[in-house]
């Protein structure tokens, strides 16, 4: 397992740079935000002496790399700042809207697995039928659709003008009730898998067809195993490798995509909070959601990597 | 001598010209070539001739008329003020459109020169521009653009410069992957053997050659680019109201979706019909260049 350690070691020193430099990039786009931090907390009537002893207090009078690694060490050790906008702490704001988003997440990507690759293995065993050309049609309609207008739509069938089965937006937690609980999250989440899913359903379609005409599939059906065995056993195995890598690219689309979904439905998660806080420029909570989505994919990134080697033993580790 | 090379030239010319007609002819033949130039033929004719055919003009209010379904007087309804949706969405499909070829163009700029020397070149300046590229890849798509934007201001130039930044890094990686699999041919040798300058090699000898995998990138990334503009007008971001456009009609729609159910069917046959348009003919190229 020494290997392995090796290239985890190597895998968490990549990370740590490129967040790093990520870190840079949002400060350096946080400061050229128009308009000062000062005034914007204290409001316009503020007057001079009241806004030099809040930029003391922030430490905006400070040169840019002092705020930097002020900032960057706070980020590090949890002490994310003040949000400007709320009388809080931006930890405090960004936690539970995290939660939010995380089951909204995850919910979505248990949707996408669990319906993306059934319906990418139908399509794949009755290659140019009737059934493989409505997955596809169906995928390439989910991917040029942007998310707005699924959402709107799906909004507008089942969430009130229609038919009223879901609520028209908003969360519910899960104390409240599994049903309001899934009922607040099914529309939001069915959008993202309508966008997510057509990547999954085409990666497990070609992976499986070019597997279902290798050599060994065609030992295995001539050694008289059902075809059943064969494609549950042997083939989908090594076709649903590439879908795992797949599946962490999709965790950064997914991220993006929630930031649209979320206000559509009014879901008060990440995606809105962040979207609230650059409109109004609360760049402590704009930094630290930023730097939570990036560590986040980075680190999905390399979870499916290790995944992918472990499934794979022809693979090594450190082998790119 | 001097007339020898004006007639290869133009022989060459000619055989692009036919090859183009053969590559267009192929592409029509087939299933998802057809459907996309059958989409965006005349979509870019609605838009690019939008003065011509739109019944109204895009900032014309009715006052009577507000918020009315589909009907003969309008074709797609009308939004909050009374305006006529569908000719809003002629107008409004510049911006999109712009966006979408802007953004591409940008990143073609950048992407493919980066592309070109990382690959060529090898060795440090290639891991410390892929690695660039890495990170830049490593912020979501849309919260980069979003980030981008935030910076730089909204507005249709800030929408495309942004949207050409997210996308460089993809056109970078696959510009270079199809020059380490091109810089060890013959040719190639050859000309570092006639003494070659590295802007020769790199855009005479190597950019014709790996042009079909970047023709086929650039073509999907002209819908995608549509995608995330509309986007980040959806979420008040992009392009600055009143001038019509596709994502900010669909965020007003959003707000009438209880009174109005029609409403945001203008945008979304609009923003559907061009990206698919653009998905199509990505994939059909893909088709066909790759067979």
């Amino acid at each position: 397992m020494s290997d392995f350690r090796l290239y985890l070691f190597k895998r968490m020193g990549y990370i740590a740079v490129t967040l790093l430099i990520i870190s840079f990039i949002v400060f350096a786009i946080t400061q050229l935000l128009p308009g000062n931090a000062a005034v914007l907390i204290l409001g316009k009537q503020a007057t001079n002496e009241s806004i030099a002893a809040v930029e003391q207090q922030l430490g905006l009078n400070k040169p840019w790399y002092v705020q930097y690694t002020d900032w960057l060490v706070g980020f590090v050790t949890g002490e994310w700042g003040n949000s400007y906008l709320n009388d809080a702490s931006a930890m405090d704001v960004i936690i539970p809207r995290l939660i939010h988003s995380v089951q909204l997440a995850a919910l979505t990507l248990v949707l996408v697995i669990c319906v993306g690759i059934p319906l990418g293995v139908v399509a794949a065993m009755k290659e140019d039928s009737i059934q493989d050309l409505a997955v596809s049609s169906f995928g390439y309609l989910g991917v040029s659709f942007p998310e707005f207008i699924t959402g709107m739509v799906l909004l507008t069938l089942f969430g009130g003008p229609i038919l009223s089965i879901f609520p028209f937006g908003g969360y519910e937690p899960l104390q409240s009730g599994l049903i309001p609980w899934l009922k607040h999250l099914a529309l939001p989440s069915l959008t993202l898998t309508i966008i997510l899913i057509a990547h999954v359903m085409r990666l497990t379609r070609s992976e499986l067809i070019e597997v279902l005409e290798s050599d060994y599939v065609r030992t295995a059906r001539l050694k008289g195993i059902s075809e059943y065995r064969v494609l549950f056993f042997h083939a989908l195995r090594n076709a649903l490798l590439p879908t795992i890598t797949l599946l962490a690219l999709d965790v950064g689309y997914l991220l993006g995509s929630i930031v649209v979904v979320e206000e559509v439905f009014a879901f008060p998660g990440l995606g809105r909070l962040v979207v609230r806080a650059i409109q109004s420029r609360d760049i402590p909570v704009i930094q630290a959601v930023v730097m939570i989505i990036a560590i986040v994919y980075t680190f999905a990134n390399l979870a499916a990597d290790i995944l992918y080697t472990y499934l794979d033993p022809r693979i090594e580790y450190g082998e790119q | 001598m001097s007339s020898e090379p004006t007639n290869t030239s133009v022989t060459v010319t000619e055989s692009r010209v036919s090859q183009t007609v053969a590559a267009v002819k192929a592409l029509l033949s087939t299933k998802k070539g057809a459907l996309s130039i059958g989409l965006l033929v005349p979509i870019i004719f609605g838009v690019v001739a939008a003065p011509f055919i739109a019944p109204y003009p895009p900032t014309e209010t009715h006052v009577i008329d507000r918020l009315t379904s589909p009907s003969f007087q309008y074709l797609l309804g009308t939004d909050q003020y009374g305006r006529d949706v569908f000719s809003r969405i002629l107008y409004g499909g510049r911006a999109s459109l712009l966006i979408g070829l802007g953004s591409t163009a940008f990143a073609l700029a950048l992407g493919v020169p980066i592309g070109i020397v990382s690959g060529y070149s090898g060795g440090r300046f290639d891991e410390l521009t892929m690695r660039a590229m890495d990170v830049l890849m490593s912020i979501p798509s849309l919260l980069l653009a979003l980030l981008v934007v935030t910076g730089l201001g909204s507005g249709l130039t800030n929408t495309i410069i942004a949207i050409g930044i997210v996308f460089t890094p993809r056109l970078a990686r696959i510009t270079r992957s199809s020059t380490l699999s091109i810089k060890n041919q013959e040719y190639i040798t050859a000309a570092e053997a006639r003494g070659e300058s590295l802007f020769r090699i790199a855009f005479y000898e190597i950019l014709p050659n790996a042009s079909s995998s970047i023709l086929v990138e650039g073509s999907i990334r002209i819908g995608f680019g549509i995608l995330i503009g509309s986007s980040l007008s959806f979420l008040g971001l992009g392009t600055q109201p009143p001038n019509p456009d596709w994502g900010y009609m669909a965020s007003v729609a959003r707000n009438h979706l209880r009174s109005q159910i029609w409403f945001m069917l203008g945008p979304g046959i609009a923003l559907g019909g061009t990206i698919l348009g653009f998905n199509l003919l990505g994939d059909a190229l893909r088709d066909y260049l790759e067979e």
